[in-house]
């Protein structure tokens, strides 16, 4: 396994440094200059001259490249242009928020996917799996702003069950974060159980066609050990592919989340660092999705070997 | 024959025969909107500031006295627009990409599926985001910035499909008669490779419409006063306790943009593959 890892990180060594490259090429290639978008039209040009000193903006783009990636060795993404805080630090405070957020998402996800994919496959052709089916593809389909949105007028204003925005620390108060983070993480979670629903319908009626199905069929074994037990377990690999595929989704979706429910992560932070231009903490916020999607990657081929015991990294 | 038979398989299935009447509805009224309602979307009206839902105002008003069913049908345009446009863009060059790449494959082609791998790995709303952030909102930048994290996907798939298909008779038939490189990919591979590529248009459509009301929602997209669901929702967020409507329409009207284009999705994936059929 550990030479599979290894082998796994080398390849991967290319397509990060293209990412590195499209990451620097974003603020600095394209049209517009940081520093004047930082500043505004009318600043006095010897002042911007300083700052684009100071930020060692004037030195040639190939250096600045260089410069930069040495910095990322050394994990320092630079300082936040706004508040001089290092944007690692910054990313490091916040993540973890967004962590929880994403996996409270997944678990309301899968929790309502897989019965719901099982049902609709059991059912197959019939009206109760074309409703499942319109019902998986309004998930995939309704903004998730507006989804919130919803889900704060019900909950939040006409029955006032939970409160409609706000943020607690996990290991200050459990209960209150719970209840805060459910109708983000259900916002969060429409997608992916949308998504998975009709993922885990179609698996299974894949393996369902098989023969040793059928066998555990003949044998006896009651219809809930052949679907969870066999059959599902083979379902496996497409859905949690498609998990760890959905995460980059996810992330994305947090910025939304977390924006209309005031939920201070990642999300959060990319909004702040768009509309306050700050781009070194833009940057550094949109490395660290390409590499949370690398990692997730390399996790989900990882549990492909603890789910399915035939595949081996040797 | 081909054809026929998969238009006869797209309109056995149901639900993509209401994606197909919903999208109608919605490029009428994207058409026709001017004709529909007698109120301007920019139009404000002080004596009729965020009422609810009536007969003079299907829809009720907005904070600053317009009309809500007035800005919603021009919404369309500028979603419809949207979506329409940044898709068409990202096929037409990830397309290039993606056959160019496939058919002539070496150096060429691993160069070019590295960067469109790189760009893959990002998650699509985060990069789309920070384009529009550098671009700049307006409509034309945020088409822009969608057809760029879209075009690596039609690149994958376009590849892909030409590599199974640059090795079948027909292509080698066409190449023994001293057909022209470019008259090869254009004129053979481009019609045989078709299906998936239809079905994913449709699907990056609805993609993309999501995105541009996302991006507007969060103030990248187009300004006011020019009506966008996504900017719609975003000021009418702030009233949501007292005028719901003003959140209500708009939101129904995304919801149903991208709906019609999943489904119509969905159903051409079917018509195409049978394999898949059920």
């Amino acid at each position: 396994m550990i030479p599979f890892l290894l082998r796994r990180l080398l390849e991967g060594i290319p397509t990060l440094l293209l990412v590195t490259v499209l990451v620097f090429s974003i603020t600095r290639i394209l049209p517009g200059d940081p520093v004047r978008l930082m500043l505004g039209e009318e600043t006095d040009p010897e002042i911007m001259r300083e700052v684009r000193k100071s930020f060692g903006l004037d030195r040639p783009i190939p250096v600045q490249y260089a410069e930069w990636l040495y910095g990322l060795l050394l994990a320092d993404l630079g300082r936040s242009l706004r508040d001089n805080t290092q944007v690692t630090k910054l990313i490091g405070d916040k993540l973890p928020t967004t962590i929880e957020l994403s996996l409270l998402a997944i678990f309301f996800g899968t929790v309502i996917a897989i019965p719901a994919g099982v049902f609709s496959a059991l059912h197959r052709g019939s009206w109760w799996d074309g409703g499942v089916t319109a019902l998986a593809l309004s998930g995939i389909s309704i903004p998730n702003f507006f989804l919130g949105i919803l889900l704060i007028y019900v909950f939040s204003l006409k029955l006032g069950w939970v409160p409609p925005s706000g943020y607690e620390e996990p290991w200050k108060n459990l209960g209150k974060n719970l209840s805060l983070m459910l109708l983000p993480a259900i916002t969060l979670g429409s997608a992916l159980a949308g998504g998975l629903t009709r993922l885990t319908r179609n698996s299974l009626l894949e393996v369902l066609s098989l023969d040793y199905i059928r066998t555990a069929q003949a044998k006896g074994l009651s219809k809930r050990v052949v679907i969870y037990k066999h059959a599902l377990r083979n379902a496996a690999i497409p859905i949690v592919t498609v998990m760890g595929l959905q995460f980059g989704g996810l992330l994305g979706g947090a910025v939304v989340s977390e924006q209309i429910f005031s939920i201070p992560g990642f999300g959060r932070l990319v909004v702040d660092a768009v509309f306050n231009r700050d781009f070194p903490v833009l940057q550094g916020l949109v490395l660290v999705s390409a590499l949370c999607i690398f990692v997730v990657n390399l996790t989900v081929d990882l549990l492909y070997a603890a789910i399915d015991p035939r595949i081996t990294y040797s | 024959m081909m054809r026929s038979k998969a238009v006869r398989r797209f309109l056995s299935h149901p639900l993509a025969v209401v994606g197909l009447l919903v999208l109608l509805l919605l490029l009428m009224m994207a058409l026709l909107g001017p004709v529909m309602v007698p109120y301007s979307p920019e139009k404000t009206d002080f004596d009729a500031l965020q009422r609810p839902p009536s007969q003079k105002h299907l829809f009720g008003t907005d904070e600053l006295g317009r009309d809500v069913l007035a800005r919603v049908i021009f919404g369309a345009r500028i979603s419809l627009t949207a979506g329409l446009v940044s898709v068409f863009v990202a096929l037409v060059f990830g397309g290039a990409i993606g056959l160019v790449a496939g058919y002539y494959g070496g150096n060429f082609d691993r160069v070019l599926m590295r960067l469109m791998d790189a760009m893959l790995a990002f998650p699509f709303l985060v990069l789309a985001i920070a384009l529009a952030a550098v671009l700049g909102p307006s409509l034309q930048n945020t088409m822009l910035a969608i057809a760029v994290v879209t075009l690596p996907i039609f690149a994958r798939i376009v590849r892909g499909q030409v590599l199974t298909e640059k090795t079948r008779e027909y292509v080698q038939a066409a190449r023994a008669v001293g057909a022209k490189d470019w008259s090869i990919l254009i004129r053979h591979l481009v019609p045989n490779i078709a299906g998936p590529l239809i079905v994913q248009t449709s699907l990056s459509t609805a993609n993309a419409i999501l995105a541009e009301a996302t991006l507007s929602f969060l103030g990248l997209g187009v300004q006011p006063p020019t009506p966008s669901w996504g900017s719609m929702l975003n000021a009418a967020r702030g009233y949501l306790a007292y005028a719901p409507w003003m959140s209500l329409f708009p939101g129904v009207a995304i919801f149903l943009a991208v709906f019609a284009f999943n489904l119509i999705g969905d159903g051409l994936r079917d018509a195409f593959d049978p394999r898949l059929n059920r």
